[in-house]
């Protein structure tokens, strides 16, 4: 699980329409229960986007203040039934550039990930088990990167506040998965759009390890919100990751075809 | 340079055509400097120094035009040695037009294509010739004169080859280490085509990924890209000449990723002057991720190299077993580790290998390489090479 949602977790936060269920009384109901209607909610509403097109720029800061960046890429489309597919381009650093990575996700087997190293002309076939570790030296783990899907989750709603996005619901969501780095994380997802405006990362010893703050929300084809902005400190290293996303496009005319181990050998 | 003039004139013709339409050109390329000390003087005549430098440049073009369905790359590569004539050399390393169809693409020029998925020896990476003086590991290959129809499709995708023009292998000289006791005269290379380096080659592959599956099987008629070195002149001046059979071959290589296992298995069946014979590359690659609670990952390598021609096999890994450690830090400078080595278990002989490196900044990269080698079977190919352990920095730039 990697980068291949990066699209939808990432920039996609979350999103979601009012389904015909979702705003019932949820209060009388388990906060096991809550937690999981919020959640699935903010998914239901990201549904449909097709495929998008985005770039990014990640400035990585050490505690010294030291700086280094990385560009990427990302090409995604959505897989009805199934996880998405992603190819990721890397641009910067230069030595790895022409580097690219294609993720196909899916929410209870192991994604597949290949990585093509133009230098070689060699196509990879990768573990995917990866998961905690850091995406290009960045404080994003890949599992950060990957799409949300339900299944990888147990819920609990813990209270409701106001956070920078106006009022939020706080939800604890704990990682099915036994390789994630987490032990929980709380995530702050606004009560109106269902956008996640921060997300608390908790180590394996349940310590505040990093939060991600979301911001610069640009509504897309009237629908689906992106947040240009996410914001990574690692509490307990002094580090941050500032990623920046731009031209985020939707509808691009991308299809299968450009999803496979040909693409991934001939993207530039 | 007749041979494969077709293919060479195609991307041209094919470049001057775009200038008129929207064309996106991008330039970037890589610059290296190389300093290598070996541990001792050679054993050989010519031999006797310890210190070898060198620099390289590789320049990479690269046009795209029709909505990204029209490509042509242009990549030439020199290096300059100071020690051997023959390590300074010059290739095109790819010079191709790529047409993409919906299902399809057609590739026209001087490419380079990988087959394989084991580490120490690439067995049914056929395509490309080795780039000999370039790294040891041969790693590095030269351009190829080929025209490529990929077919994609949803049971696998086939590609076909139609490679016009041979490219001889690359030796050390006179004056260069790593390499047999006499050096190889490339200029007298023998075929066993009339038609010389001419002769036009084809190659067909299948390959797919079934869930945690990825395989290719392959065919391939042609010029061997593995010379049979024959001693023409013995004495102080004496010389080896390479000679290159036609061959018929067969071929698989398949990968199961299995969470934190990577199974890799490769083997061929080649057919020639001598017969027939079959050799395989199996092994696997486990992985520790986040170790020690650190950012680090580490992998662990075994693989098995063997050959039927046994003591026989020009290819040096008959009967060899090879190990290695990567070490991957995942920081922000990239810094990676291999340390490996291969047992020959006819010969007794061994050799031990780092490859590191680490990125400074956004452009530049250190590379360290080292290799030891120990043998003491007088028969044993790697016995020529016993004093040539070395060193080396290599830094790289990357515009």
């Amino acid at each position: 699980m990697t980068i291949n949602k990066i699209i939808s977790t990432i920039l996609v936060g979350s999103i979601f329409t009012l389904s015909t269920f979702g705003t019932t009384n949820v209060s009388a109901k388990s906060n096991e229960d809550k937690g999981y209607e919020i959640s699935k909610q903010a998914k239901e509403r990201d549904m449909g986007w097709g495929d998008s097109q985005a770039s990014m720029r990640m400035l990585l800061k050490n505690k010294q203040g030291d700086e280094n960046t990385r560009d990427i890429r990302i090409k995604s489309l959505e897989v009805t039934g199934d996880g998405d597919k992603s190819l990721t381009v890397f641009d910067q650093p230069r030595d790895i550039k022409g580097t690219a990575f294609l993720s196909f996700s899916h929410a209870l087997t192991p994604d597949e990930q290949w990585l093509y190293l133009p230098s070689l002309k060699r196509v990879k076939r990768i573990s995917s088990r990866n998961k905690s570790g850091p995406f290009m030296g960045s404080e994003f783990a890949f599992e950060d990167l990957s799409s949300f899907e339900l299944e990888k989750y147990t819920y609990e709603f813990v209270k409701e506040e106001s956070c920078e996005l106006g009022n939020c619901f706080v939800v604890a969501q704990y990682p099915v998965d036994t390789k994630s780095g987490y032990k929980r994380r709380l995530v702050w997802i606004d009560s109106n759009e269902y956008r996640i405006s921060k997300i608390d990362f908790y180590d394996r010893k349940d310590s505040l390890l990093k939060s991600l703050v979301f911001s610069d929300y640009t509504k897309y084809l009237d629908k689906f919100w992106r947040a240009h902005k996410q914001t990574m400190t690692n509490h307990q290293t002094g580090k941050s990751t500032v990623m920046d996303v731009s031209n985020i496009q939707f509808s691009t005319g991308l299809a299968e075809k450009d999803f496979n181990k040909n693409a991934l050998k001939r993207v530039r | 340079m007749k041979r494969g003039a077709m293919t060479m004139i195609a991307p041209l013709l094919f470049s001057m055509s775009i200038f008129a339409q929207n064309v996106d050109t991008q330039i970037s390329g890589k610059l290296d400097v190389q300093g290598r000390y070996y541990l001792n003087e050679g054993m050989y005549k010519h031999q006797d120094y310890q210190e070898q430098f060198s620099f390289s440049i590789q320049p990479e073009l690269y046009w795209e035009w029709n909505n990204s369905t029209d490509s042509l790359i242009f990549k030439p590569f020199y290096r300059y040695d100071h020690q051997d004539d023959e390590r300074s050399h010059a290739d095109i390393r790819e010079f191709l037009w790529t047409h993409v169809g919906d299902d399809w693409e057609i590739k026209t020029g001087i490419g380079k294509v990988f087959w394989g998925v084991t580490e120490f020896q690439h067995l049914v990476d056929t395509i490309n010739q080795t780039d000999g003086v370039e790294s040891f590991d041969g790693e590095e290959k030269l351009g190829q004169p080929m025209v490529n129809l990929s077919l994609i499709r949803d049971w696998g995708v086939i590609d076909a080859f139609i490679l016009p023009g041979f490219r001889e292998r690359t030796f050390s000289g006179q004056m260069g280490r790593l390499r047999p006791p006499f050096h190889v005269e490339g200029d007298f290379a023998q075929y066993e085509s009339t038609r010389t380096d001419n002769h036009i080659d084809y190659a067909l592959r299948w390959s797919h990924s079934i869930d945690v599956f990825d395989f290719g099987l392959h065919w391939f008629n042609g010029t061997n890209r593995d010379p049979d070195l024959h001693l023409e002149k013995g004495g102080e001046d004496g010389y080896f000449i390479p000679f290159y059979e036609q061959t018929n071959q067969f071929g698989v290589d398949a990968q199961a990723t299995i969470d934190e296992w990577l199974l890799k298995f490769e083997a061929l069946s080649r057919n020639g002057l001598n017969g027939t014979y079959t050799a395989a590359q199996a092994g696997f690659e486990y992985s520790f991720y986040g170790v020690a609670d650190s950012d680090a990952d580490i992998g662990l390598l075994l693989e098995y190299g063997w050959d039927d021609r046994g003591l026989d096999s020009n290819s040096g890994f008959q009967n060899d077993l090879f190990f290695g450690a990567r070490f991957t830090f995942n920081d922000v400078q990239s810094t990676e580790l291999l340390i490996g080595g291969g047992y020959d278990l006819d010969y007794e002989s061994n050799s031990l290998f780092v490859e590191g490196s680490h990125r400074i900044g956004n452009n530049w990269k250190i590379v360290i390489d080292a290799q030891f080698f120990n043998s003491k079977d007088m028969s044993d190919p790697s016995y020529s090479i016993k004093e040539d352990d070395y060193i080396q920095l290599t830094l790289e730039y990357y515009l």
